[in-house]
């Protein structure tokens, strides 16, 4: 009963999609103005309505209701409560109820509180917004229906693939969720500005709380993501190149480049075509992301969901949405003008070469996820790896580094390089400083090198913006924008550190046996079997001293989950201030010896504290821009009051 | 305010749009593509690398480029003895043997001891088996893993690449490639 009445608020969402679809478009001609009235509150219901059907799908997740389809096919009576709720999302057709729903909550929102901008604007967005969620209705409704029925119900379920029964994981997908389709918000409303030819600062102003609240939430998703494959996956390795890393990726290049744009644009009214379409690609690529994972169509350890049929539905999608936003832009875009004119030697100069070296980035990126595609139908098979990625990104984002170092101290619109150039001798005195104590430690490859100098440098940079300002009045967007800078450079320092020092132990131990990996000797103390919920696993602990120190005990597993039968290795990590202990238990050999793999990894932590910053610093801007548009209401609000008392 | 921009400068505006266009039609060529697993090989009408490989166990020699230009095709497995498959392979390879197969054995990264052992475990096809502790050999055949087969001809042109272990299923594919070889 549960899931036919969220079918029906499906089906019901739907409609009220389409109809706020003809509704906006039909305001925005003289004849239609009428229309214009119903627009926003079908905005809020629809996004109601698709809440309630994702809520029903919670619910029969929750009651492990086997007679539907989806949950009798990922889920299992015996799982634990938290990945009966997570499973709702971990599968294909509930992921896509999961997109619709938070895009209809977020065209909701937008309807309910976005008043600055000219009321066509406003409904040509929710009209662009609703035409994209109207897609994914029709695909989910005719092509992957959560709510079908399986007759006869069976007495058990499939299970959830077992590397995806990890707490990290249950919510690392909605949180990339969250970024990809806040970045349709900055869609529509980029649609919506040239449909009407408003873009102005005022379109900026709108869309830049959209963005940066995707922003945030992609940097924590990836974040999030790159620790989950770290330390589940048991490689010992934090980014992978995968084709679905990527994905999540180059939405994140684009959307950096939108925020730093719009805020050209918010502050100068310059940037107006490259912002427009910035707004248009970032939400392409999330919607090609999310194409690329769920049609299989590069093969990956993340093609959990692989359907050639949804993959051309996906893509008749995309083909609809991004070619008609790119059509529209064609066509439009040359008559938005250009806005003001700034100097080589400007911050607006230093962002569009930010802005240049991102697009570069995700060039270089989404070249090389589609190059074994675009090889394969020449007949080759190949596959693009870090020997590719790291080396061709390194020339880009090395420049935009250093750009990133000047371009907070410079002034809006023209400014001298000599007057900054003073104070960049700090910045540069620790970046040459620690590249030089690096280089003369030896044995350091060229990108480590470069990554921790540059890291330095720039977390010293980060700062100095805050110099010449009085603490207490600095706005919190300029604190935002340090705290994410601070974390780009901490970041870059654990990349490094990790990729230059680390140490790998492979070895065949007996119990009893002493390994040394670095400065830890580490004891196999016992291997033991147990038991979880749903799997069973052989369990060794581990008794690691580091220098002369107190020992820590570390028990990694190899599980077996039995349903659906794998095999998954928990790795047991110990973490210090200067690095982390990184354990893999693996089969037993034929001798009775244990496999075991050790790592030492000397600040490898700081990749995802500096991640961590990063969306910190979103998160202030966000806060603070938020906070100066209530600020202002509020003031339009007294002022109204006055006047009203007044006119009495 | 600057001008508009110039007309020149217009067509770059449908750039984009081709770009994604391009993109389109790739995707949907892959996507029409009957989905294929195998990967063909790069190496097929290569002649092997010039290498020598010293013996990994007693009563096997190693292996070198020459034992390979006899002018007898043969089968060349890629192993190791801490590899699964491997020994989820060798009943198959057995039956080849049995059906007249001359196969080599290239050992990865592995141990006199662990060698034999395995040997002794799951049955000792091999004539020759070189030892690549480096994985060097492996690498200069175009090798990604273990195990692979590769069949080659009385010259020491490689003609056929299996990768991954040999199913019940592929074993007369493979006597048939070693027939053609032999022609």
């Amino acid at each position: 009963m549960i899931a036919e009445f969220g079918l029906a608020a499906l089906w019901f969402a739907a409609a009220l999609a389409a109809l706020q679809m003809a509704a906006g478009w039909l305001a925005l001609r003289p004849q239609g103005a009428g229309m214009a009235a119903v627009v926003r509150p079908i905005a809020v219901v629809q996004g109601l309505l698709a809440a309630i059907a994702f809520a029903a799908l919670i619910a029969v997740f929750c009651r492990t209701d086997l007679s539907v389809k989806l949950v009798a096919e990922n889920s299992h009576s015996m799982k634990p409560l938290l990945y009966k709720f997570a499973g709702a999302w971990g599968n294909h057709e509930g992921s896509m109820l999961l997109w619709v729903t938070v895009m209809g909550i977020a065209g909701g929102f937008v309807a309910l509180v976005e008043r600055r901008l000219p009321e066509p604007t406003v409904l040509a967005t929710l009209a662009a917004q609703a035409f994209v969620s109207l897609g994914f209705y029709v695909f989910l409704l005719f092509a992957s229906n959560p709510f079908a029925r399986l007759v006869p119900a069976p007495p058990e379920g499939n299970g959830l693939n077992p590397l995806l029964q990890d707490p990290g994981l249950a919510f690392h997908p909605p949180t990339l969720y969250f970024g990809y389709v806040g970045l349709s918000v900055a869609f529509s409303f980029a649609v919506g500005a040239l449909l009407t030819r408003e873009v102005g600062p005022a379109f900026a102003r709108a869309m830049r709380p959209w963005v940066l609240g995707a922003w945030i939430f992609l940097t924590l998703g990836i974040t999030a993501g790159s620790f989950w494959a770290y330390y589940e996956l048991g490689w010992g390795g934090w980014w992978f190149w995968d084709p679905v890393e990527n994905a999540s990726l180059m939405p994140w290049l684009a959307a950096t480049a939108l925020l730093h744009s719009s805020s050209v644009l918010a502050a100068r009214n310059a940037l107006r075509a490259w912002t427009v379409m910035l707004g248009v690609v970032a939400f392409s690529m999330s919607m090609v992301g999310t194409f690329l994972v769920r049609s299989g169509i590069l093969t990956s350890v993340h093609a959990f969901a692989v359907d050639p049929t949804r993959g051309t539905f996906i893509l008749a999608l995309l083909a609809i949405n991004i070619g008609g936003a790119l059509a529209l832009f064609a066509m439009r875009a040359g008559t938005v003008t250009e806005g003001e004119r700034f100097s080589v030697s400007s911050r607006e100069a230093a962002l569009v070469f930010n802005n240049v070296m991102l697009s570069c980035v995700l060039g270089i990126v989404l070249v090389g996820t589609l190059y074994p595609l675009f090889a394969e139908s020449l007949g080759a098979k190949v596959s693009v790896g870090p020997p590719y990625f790291n080396p061709m990104s390194a020339v880009f984002v090395i420049p935009m580094l250093m750009v990133l170092a000047v371009g907070p101290l410079l002034r809006w619109r023209r400014d001298a390089f000599g007057r900054v150039a003073k104070r960049l001798l700090a910045p540069w005195f620790v970046a040459l400083g620690v590249g030089a104590v690096l280089v003369g430690r030896g044995g350091i490859g060229l990108l480590p090198l470069a990554g921790m100098a540059l890291g330095a440098g720039v977390i010293v940079a980060s700062v100095l913006p805050l110099a010449e300002r009085n603490l207490r009045r600095t706005p919190l967007p300029v604190w935002g924008m340090v705290t994410a800078h601070f974390g780009v450079g901490v970041a870059l320092i654990g990349m490094g550190s990790d990729s230059a020092f680390t140490i790998e132990k492979l070895v065949a131990a007996r119990v009893g046996e002493t390994v040394a990996a670095g400065p830890w000797q580490i004891r196999l103390a016992q291997v033991e079997p147990i038991a979880g919920p749903n799997w069973t696993a052989f369990e060794a602990q581990l008794q690691a001293r580091y220098g002369g120190g107190g020992t820590v005990t570390l028990k990694p597993q190899a599980r077996s989950f039995w349903a659906p039968p794998q095999q998954t290795s928990e790795s047991a990590l110990h973490t210090r201030w200067n690095g982390q202990l990184y354990t893999v238990l693996g089969e037993q050999t034929d001798d009775g010896r244990w496999q075991l793999r050790l790592w030492w990894k000397p600040f490898v932590m700081l990749i995802w504290w500096g991640g961590a910053l990063i969306a910190l610093g979103g998160l202030l801007a966000l806060i603070g821009r938020v906070l100066a548009d209530l600020k202002r209401i509020a003031a339009r609000h007294k002022i109204a009051y006055r006047r009203e008392r007044q006119g009495r | 305010m600057s001008d508009p921009l110039n007309k020149s400068a217009r067509w770059a505006l449908w750039l984009p749009l081709g770009l994604f266009g391009v993109f389109v039609a790739l995707v949907a060529l892959g996507l029409l593509r009957p989905a294929s697993r195998d990967v063909p090989s790069a190496m097929i009408g290569k002649p092997m690398p010039d290498f020598a490989l010293a013996p990994v166990v007693a009563g096997h020699p190693g292996l070198a480029k020459a034992d390979l230009t006899d002018g007898n095709p043969r089968l060349v497995n890629v192993f190791a003895s801490w590899c699964v498959p491997c020994a989820v392979e060798a009943p198959q390879l057995a039956q080849l043997k049995a059906a007249g197969a001359e196969i080599d054995g290239v050992a990865i990264r592995d141990r006199g001891e662990d060698v034999a052992a395995f040997l002794a475990r799951n049955g000792d096809p091999f004539t020759r088996i070189g030892d690549d502790r480096v994985s060097a050999v492996q690498l200069a055949i175009g090798s990604a893993g273990v195990p692979e087969t590769f069949v080659v001809d009385g010259k020491g042109t490689i003609r056929y690449q299996h990768i991954g272990d040999i199913r019940p299923e592929d074993a007369p594919m493979l006597l048939e490639k070693l027939a053609e070889a032999g022609r």
